[in-house]
């Protein structure tokens, strides 16, 4: 037990606490205020408190708990909104009212529902860490698998079947230190990533149906990758669209020191959409972290790394879960806030020196790995961290640092979100590290030839950008035909493929296989227009063909008719450069496969 | 609560004062300092260890010295009475009343740094408040309970439009109680009047409650007035179900006191000398905004900043930025060729803007409509940027359709009177109106059965 000696917003220092260890859980003043040790220094220790300090005095309390931050992991998790420390919101609500009020404790999982645990594990089988005695269906959407917990091994000493609370004994382990009686749930230190048997090299992508994304800068599963951007360019609707429609088992949702309406649209909207996949709503399988700017900033903190935490629990049961983190800058800047309270020398721009470290530490929990167990589960955790760089500009710290451990990075650009392309990905400087890896997955599940098509659609927009430049100088009709064709590639890209909305209920969603065949008719219009260009006739006749609007408008097609719709658009274009030029041999050039 | 007073003061420091030999300064608590003449000033504790506090004046050190000044701690942090009596009412910066009527009594006396809502208590903003703004209504949409700050730079008209939005603002179809309040921070007395009379004028001064921090005004106030003024809003929204808009005005000032404190501590800056925990600071003002579950009242608010040198990026726009729900930009450009508002809309955003709108709430074609000007706008103002390097004869025909419709943009539908209040079916018409320059393949953003119902081909248009 220790005494306060001073207090200095949400940093306070106590002595006397001889027991004291780094990471500590703590309890301060008359209200029990939950605080972490951060500091030990001589008599004195230094404690981050996770709530207002207001009105605290010297001479208070402080109790050490003697276990550091830990994460409560076990069926409940799914649908769950939890705030920085794991403190269920709803929990909160009913104690305290509408608003937070400080001192308040709530477990994260409810510790009187009953759980229908169905064993797996059968007595006298030999199990060790990580291998599933049994399972929960704790979801429609989400069978929750009870692991055996780290350091226990041996032999099933008995089993339950029926409904038991997540601390009920439900099995027992034979070890070699005595039989243990475990319950279905188990904690977790945050801060310590989950061990695993093996990391993998991530080889299958993480599909949004996000055309820019799944199409152009791709991110594996297991992989990470950061969505740096000014406010305003759409961070928010880009991760919201991810943690939507990413094929992710499980998402973990970190609002991080962001807006509280936000996070309440999230809590509105989840529970209304569809998963596309199993047609049950979303919120079955997503948790929800909510640490909004006003809440305490050591709990800012603290957030992410609980939400990584409960996304290694379920990678460890062998799923693939995604975590969507906004934003990791507020997150940052928490740091910064607390170590300038400790008066740390800075680094750059205040934050301090460990800034890059603690960031790689974060993003090198990501990762696709073989679990623990004798399973040899596979699972992953890829991890989506969004960046709020001040001013828009990615050469301060936070991006930096950033950028040097993720491997796909979408640069979100102000002035395409100011005319309205969404998402605002700028197509010119980001890129994905993945693309490689990837390419056999395309070729073996889309088509054969899509990497092709995807550097090839770059390129137009490559020379549509040096195009510009050229533009800028002398106007566009100065411009030869051939190069105004590849003007209008560039921008049927732009606003026919890449533009995609995340509030259109058809557009927010697109399958690779959509994607594949909008990619298809763009470029083999583009290679017909250039043919026709070479042939004499004008770009305007070409402009004006009516496929051109239908062009414009696949994105409406629903997923079920897209298939047939879009290949008989493909005909369709191919027919009307025929009837353009019926003398001149243009039979589809692009439409059967390669160009 | 003590009663002790201490005269233990070591030090002066700018708003600063260092005690020593203190006992019970709990941390954020408000402190009562009696100068050796006699006058008394309100502080607070800002940090407190074992013997020394830090306190911050709030209001002129002037007069102050080491012997005689008397500090005494009230054990209790900075609260301000509320009641509906405070409607039609004017205070200062501190919460005390300047317009000679009594002093605030109630038995509600909430803590002025109010409490973050709980994400999962709060209601999804979603109800249209028309403010007769086409750039507004149309193109970045107010919705109840959102915060949607003014970007606007020394000399643009962002009072006139305030004044415009407080008159006007309405939900439709609803007669609800409504009221105003008002937080002015370094305000010039000039400015001030211009509200008071504009309220006045229109009867919304009995509606609104006026919290004034004069330019020549302590400016440690500063800190505690966007406190006064939403813990007001609080109670009129919770409390007595009112719909409150707050107007915040300037939030510059406001971070300008909160580095001025801070350099005082000599406190690791930040960007441009600002804190480092200016985000969080603006956090807690700014996220007093919404709607909660359950509650009839809301909060919206409107907090004014002129951005300096008309930079975004400036620390204070910018962290303001990433905590608002988007943010209207006013153009000195615009401003410069006349237009009134001159709002630009291109940097402008509404987050919840897709809450609002749409069929039921405005207009089916609401959302298509707007992406649509949009889009056209932003071609042509980066063709009227390329015409003026290469001429406007070098461009294509098309291109000199989209330069022409910025223009038309600007003039007849950003445009408008100050006392001119449109309907969002107005602004719908006058969008249409500019978008049927287009030829209908162009108009990608909008749903094709909402162009079958209200476009007009390019040659009946050209008839007026």
């Amino acid at each position: 037990m220790g005494i306060i000696v001073k207090i200095s917003g949400p940093v306070v220092e106590a002595e006397q606490m001889r027991d004291a260890k780094m990471y500590d859980v703590v309890r301060v003043g008359e209200e029990g205020l939950i605080g972490e040790v951060i500091r030990l220094s001589g008599p004195r220790v230094t404690i981050q408190v996770y709530e207002d300090t207001t009105g605290i005095k010297p001479g208070e309390r402080v109790e050490s708990t003697g276990a550091p931050l830990s994460a409560e992991l076990g069926p409940g998790l799914a649908t769950s909104i939890f705030d920085g420390i794991q403190r269920p919101l709803p929990v909160i609500k009913e104690r305290v009212g509408d608003i937070i009020r400080r001192g308040v404790s709530a477990e994260a999982l409810d510790k009187k529902k009953r759980w229908k645990f169905v064993p797996i594990a059968k007595r006298g089988d030999r199990v060790t860490t990580g291998d599933v005695v049994g399972t929960v269906q704790e979801t429609a959407s989400t069978l929750h698998r009870v692991l055996i917990p780290q350091g226990v091994a041996g032999e099933i000493a008995e089993i339950s079947d029926g409904s038991f609370t997540v601390e009920e004994p439900v099995y027992a382990v034979k070890g070699a230190d005595g039989t243990k009686r475990l319950p279905m749930m188990q904690r977790w230190e945050v801060r310590r990533p989950r061990p695993y048997a093996q990391k993998l090299q991530p080889e299958k992508p993480l599909i949004t149906g996000q055309r820019v994304i799944d199409a152009f800068f791709p991110i594996a599963r297991g992989g990470s990758a950061c969505i740096p951007g000014p406010f305003g360019s759409g961070k928010t609707v880009t991760q919201q669209s991810l943690a939507k429609w990413s094929d992710a088992d499980v998402v973990v949702y970190v609002g991080c020191g962001e807006r509280g309406n936000e996070m309440t649209e999230v809590l509105t909207t989840f529970p209304e959409l569809e998963d596309p996949r199993n047609k049950r709503p979303l919120m079955e399988r997503t948790v929800l972290i909510a640490n909004t700017s006003n809440m305490p900033v050591a709990a800012r903190e603290a957030s992410i790394y609980t939400g990584i935490t409960i996304a290694e629990y379920y990678r460890d049961m062998g799923y693939a879960v995604a975590l969507m983190a906004d934003s990791t800058s507020r997150w940052a800047e928490a740091l910064r806030e607390i170590s300038g309270r400790l008066e740390e020398m800075p680094g750059e721009e205040g934050y301090p020196a460990y800034l890059g470290r603690r960031l790689a530490e974060f993003y090198e929990r990501a990762g696709s790995v073989i679990t623990l167990g004798r399973e040899k589960r596979e699972g992953s955790v890829s991890v989506i961290g969004a960046v709020s760089p001040p001013g828009g500009d990615i050469s301060e710290p936070v991006s930096q640092n950033t950028l040097r451990v993720t491997r796909a990075f979408w640069g979100l650009d102000a002035s395409l979100a100011s005319r309205r392309h969404f998402p605002s990905i700028n197509w010119l400087t980001s890129y994905s590290l993945y693309k490689d890896v990837l390419a056999g997955w395309y070729a073996a599940n889309v088509s054969t030839d899509f990497v092709e098509m995807q550097s090839k659609a770059m390129l137009i927009l490559q020379q549509e950008a040096e195009l510009q430049e050229i533009v800028q100088l002398v106007g566009p009709d100065a411009l030869p035909e051939r190069e105004r064709a590849v003007l209008d590639a560039a921008r049927m890209i732009r606003e026919d493929f890449l533009q995609q909305s995340a509030f259109s209920e058809v557009d927010a969603f697109t399958s690779m296989k959509k994607e594949m065949l909008m990619l298809r008719v763009i470029l083999s219009f583009h290679d017909l227009e250039l043919k026709a260009v070479e042939s004499g006739i004008p770009l305007a006749r070409v402009l004006s063909l009516e496929v051109r609007g239908r062009i414009g408008r696949m994105k409406e097609i629903p997923e079920d008719r897209a298939g047939a719709e879009i290949s008989s658009l493909q005909r369709d274009t191919e027919a009307s450069f025929r009837s353009l030029a019926p003398e001149a041999q243009l039979e589809a050039v692009a439409g059967k496969g390669k160009a | 609560m003590s009663q002790i007073e201490y005269t233990s003061v070591t030090r002066v420091a700018g708003p600063l004062l260092f005690l020593e030999g203190v006992k019970d300064a709990g941390y954020n608590d408000l402190v009562e300092i009696t100068l050796p003449n006699g006058d008394t000033r309100n502080g607070q504790v800002l940090d407190t260890s074992a013997g020394l506090a830090v306190v911050q004046i709030f209001g002129t050190t002037t007069g102050l010295d080491l012997p005689n000044t008397r500090v005494k701690f009230k054990g209790e942090t900075v609260k301000l009475p509320v009641s509906d009596a405070m409607l039609g009412r004017i205070f200062n910066g501190l919460g005390v009343p300047r317009d000679g009527g009594p002093r605030i009594v109630s038995s509600e006396r909430p803590d002025i740094s109010g409490g973050a809502i709980n994400p999962y208590s709060r209601a999804e903003p979603s109800e249209f408040i028309q403010s007769g703004i086409s750039s507004i209504d149309l193109m970045n949409t107010l919705v109840r309970g959102q915060k949607l700050p003014i970007f606007s730079g020394a000399g643009l008209p962002h009072n006139d439009l305030v004044a415009q939005i407080a008159r006007q603002a309405k939900v439709l179809g609803k007669e609800e109680s409504f009221a105003v309040v008002f937080g002015a921070m370094g305000m010039t007395s000039e400015e001030a009047n211009f509200f008071i009379r504009d309220f006045e004028n229109t009867g919304a001064l009995e509606r609104a409650v006026l919290f004034l921090n004069l330019a020549d005004e302590p400016s440690m106030e500063r800190l505690i007035t966007p406190r006064m003024a939403l813990t007001t809003a609080e109670y009129l929204a919770f409390s007595q179900d009112m719909h409150v808009l707050v107007i915040l005005s300037d939030m510059t000032n406001y971070c300008e006191s909160l580095r001025e404190v801070s350099s005082a501590r000599e406190e690791v800056p930040g960007r441009r000398g600002y804190p480092g925990y200016m985000y969080t600071d603006l956090s807690s003002l700014y996220e007093r905004a919404g709607r909660i579950k359950g509650k009839k009242g809301s909060i919206t608010q409107i907090p004014i900043l002129s951005m300096p040198g008309d930079d975004i990026t400036h620390p204070i726009a910018d962290l303001t930025g990433y905590i608002t729900e988007g943010q209207v930009v006013m153009s000195r450009d615009l401003h410069r060729r006349g237009v009134y508002p001159p709002i630009d809309v291109l940097p402008s955003l509404s987050r919840l803007m897709n809450q609002g709108i749409g069929k039921g709430r405005t207009r089916e074609d609401h959302r298509g409509v707007a992406d649509q000007l949009y889009a056209a706008y932003a071609q042509g103002k980066d063709l009227r940027s390329l015409s003026a390097i290469v001429g406007e004869a070098a461009l294509t025909e098309t291109d000199r359709v989209y330069l022409r419709l910025a223009d038309k943009f600007e003039k007849e539908f950003v445009t408008q009177g100050k006392y001119e209040d449109r309907t969002i079916d107005d602004d719908l018409r006058i969008g249409w109106g500019i978008l049927s320059a287009l030829p209908e393949g162009d108009l990608k953003r909008v749903k094709k059965e909402f162009i079958d119902r209200y476009y007009k081909a390019p040659s009946a248009a050209k008839t007026p």
